[in-house]
């Protein structure tokens, strides 16, 4: 949610129109929480896709779920340090990060998202990491202030990871 | 003013605090609570009257009671909680009294699900309480137009001494957009000469919807009448996509018309004449233009996410002069765009084969 929410902002900043819609049903107690951000140059239709073009997972119900919808030649992004699965599909790229420990490294489990957000922003440049940065300067919360330059490095270590490249 | 990411809950509340909010009475429910969670924290910091009232009975009879004193007055709740508003949204009425109530509706009948909804569409816009009466009913499809259609709200209730009522799915309030909120109004608006402020130097005033005489009610009866009269051949608004050239016009509102929005591009890139009409205001419904379009037009589809309640005004408007099929998802299920352009695809062939006929 976080990670999504930052992407959004990021996007903003970069001049781009987005959408970001969250779960709030029963699975945000526990399970495949998740949200759905759109990006575009155009003014945004609809904010719900059936194909995600990209698909970021956290954990392995979520991989379950999302992995069989993601559009063709799409990317699929998992953290490998949770999610042991793999695609059988050849049509998509999978992306297998070990997230948790990458931001382990960092000093903190919780950046994951940062690290994943970075990992596929670097497969997929559709935003200026610099217009990343500036969110995360902007919307990480005041009393987690202490941590943006962890941020900022987790986000750096998540463009650099060379992940495995399954498929295609 | 520059823009920011907001939610559509959080850009209501704060719109309507600086369209000039004064008190505002309610009770949580999902998916609109991040609407009163905004107002309890701000109205305070404002010194304005925020109170989460024990029931949405009470809730709206606490505006019921604000909007005699001549504030400025909002209540917002989702579907259940709405119902349980009827009454006083009757009374309200019944008072002449201005007041707007958010509903972000969520799937039905009964407790249903917190999952986006168009289900209340014949509450909203039938009567929304019991008596001969219809509230103005806005329809934003993002968070811009949730931000401009709640300053709108307040100055449409002023202005006809109405209720109005802004109708928004789930998915608009949980929604996060850029959006561009207004300046906040200067708080100097005297009290309207209805108002119960005590009758200290001036004769009693009182505000009642009790008419015992029938001809005394059918008078009032008359009056809110001719005001919804007036209501709906100034204040029908629309937003319309390529409608110029279209044999086929798709009618969607809120969060379906916005998906449909998508539908249709991509029908048109595959070179269908097809446009879009959203519906602004639900009431008063835009008929007239609707009208003017069934001339041009050889099918209608109507998008909704519920079981077909709009259809039923669009085939008022449309009056027989084309064919009008329908699209809808219930119980909070969102339809997609590729579901709602096969539809369009099968819509024209039926045009196209009717043209090869003839």
């Amino acid at each position: 949610m976080f990670a999504g929410q930052t992407l959004a902002y990021a996007a903003m900043g970069a001049g781009l129109e987005v959408t970001w819609i969250p779960s709030y049903g029963p699975e945000m107690r526990g399970g495949t929480a998740n949200c759905t951000v759109a990006i575009s140059s155009r003014p945004i239709g609809s904010p719900v896709v059936r194909l995600p073009r990209v698909g970021v997972v956290f954990n392995t119900p979520s991989y379950e779920k999302y992995e069989p919808i993601i559009e063709m030649f799409g990317i699929l992004a998992r953290n490998a340090s949770l999610v042991k699965l793999h695609s059988e599909r050849k049509d998509i790229t999978e992306l297998a990060i070990p997230a948790q420990e990458i931001a382990e490294a960092v000093g903190d489990a919780k950046l994951a998202n940062v690290v994943m957000l970075g990992a596929v922003l670097s497969a997929r440049p559709v935003i200026p990491l610099e217009a990343v940065r500036q969110a995360l300067q902007d919307h990480i919360p005041v009393h987690r202030r202490s941590m943006l330059d962890m941020n900022y490095e987790a986000l750096n270590r998540g463009t650099m990871f060379q992940p495995t490249e399954v498929g295609r | 003013m520059t823009k920011e990411l907001l939610k559509g809950n959080v850009a209501i509340a704060e719109a309507a605090l600086r369209a000039g909010l004064e008190a505002y009475f309610g009770y949580p429910i999902t998916p609109q609570t991040e609407l009163l969670e905004h107002l309890s924290k701000r109205m305070v910091e404002l010194g304005r009257v925020f109170l989460q009232a024990e029931s949405e009975v009470a809730a709206i009879n606490m505006v019921y009671g604000a909007a005699c004193s001549g504030v400025r007055t909002m209540t917002s709740s989702s579907s259940p909680g709405f119902s349980l508003m009827q009454e006083g949204l009757s009374y309200i009425a019944g008072s002449d009294l201005p007041c707007v109530v958010v509903d972000v509706m969520r799937g039905g009948p009964g407790l249903g699900n917190i999952m986006p909804s168009q289900g209340d569409y014949f509450q909203v816009t039938r009567s929304a309480g019991h008596g001969d009466f219809r509230p103005i009913v806005l329809a934003p499809a993002s968070v811009q137009e949730a931000i401009d259609f709640t300053v709108l709200a307040f100055d449409l209730a002023d202005k006809y001494r109405h209720l109005v009522v802004i109708a928004a799915d789930g998915l608009i309030g949980q929604m996060m957009e850029p959006a561009e909120l207004p300046e906040m109004r200067p708080s100097s608006r005297s009290a309207p000469d209805y108002a119960l402020t005590g009758a200290k130097g001036r004769p009693p005033r009182a505000i009642t919807s009790l008419h015992m005489a029938a001809e005394e009610e059918e008078a009032f009866n008359i009056k809110i009448q001719q005001r919804l009269g007036v209501i709906r051949s100034l204040e029908q608004r629309w937003f319309e996509y390529k409608v110029d050239d279209a044999l086929l016009l798709v009618i969607g509102y809120g969060t379906a018309g916005r998906i449909a929005y998508t539908a249709v591009e991509s029908a048109r890139s595959k070179g269908l004449k097809v446009g879009l009409l959203r519906p602004q205001t639900l009431y008063p419904f835009p008929e007239d233009r609707i009208s003017e379009l069934a001339d041009q037009i050889e099918g209608v589809l109507v998008v909704e996410m519920n079981a077909g309640q709009m259809v039923e005004d669009v085939r008022l408007a449309v009056g027989g002069q084309a064919p009008i099929s329908f699209y809808g998802r219930m119980g909070g299920v969102v339809p997609m765009p590729d579901e709602v352009l096969s539809n369009i695809e099968a819509a024209y062939e039926r045009i196209s084969a009717r043209y090869l006929v003839e």
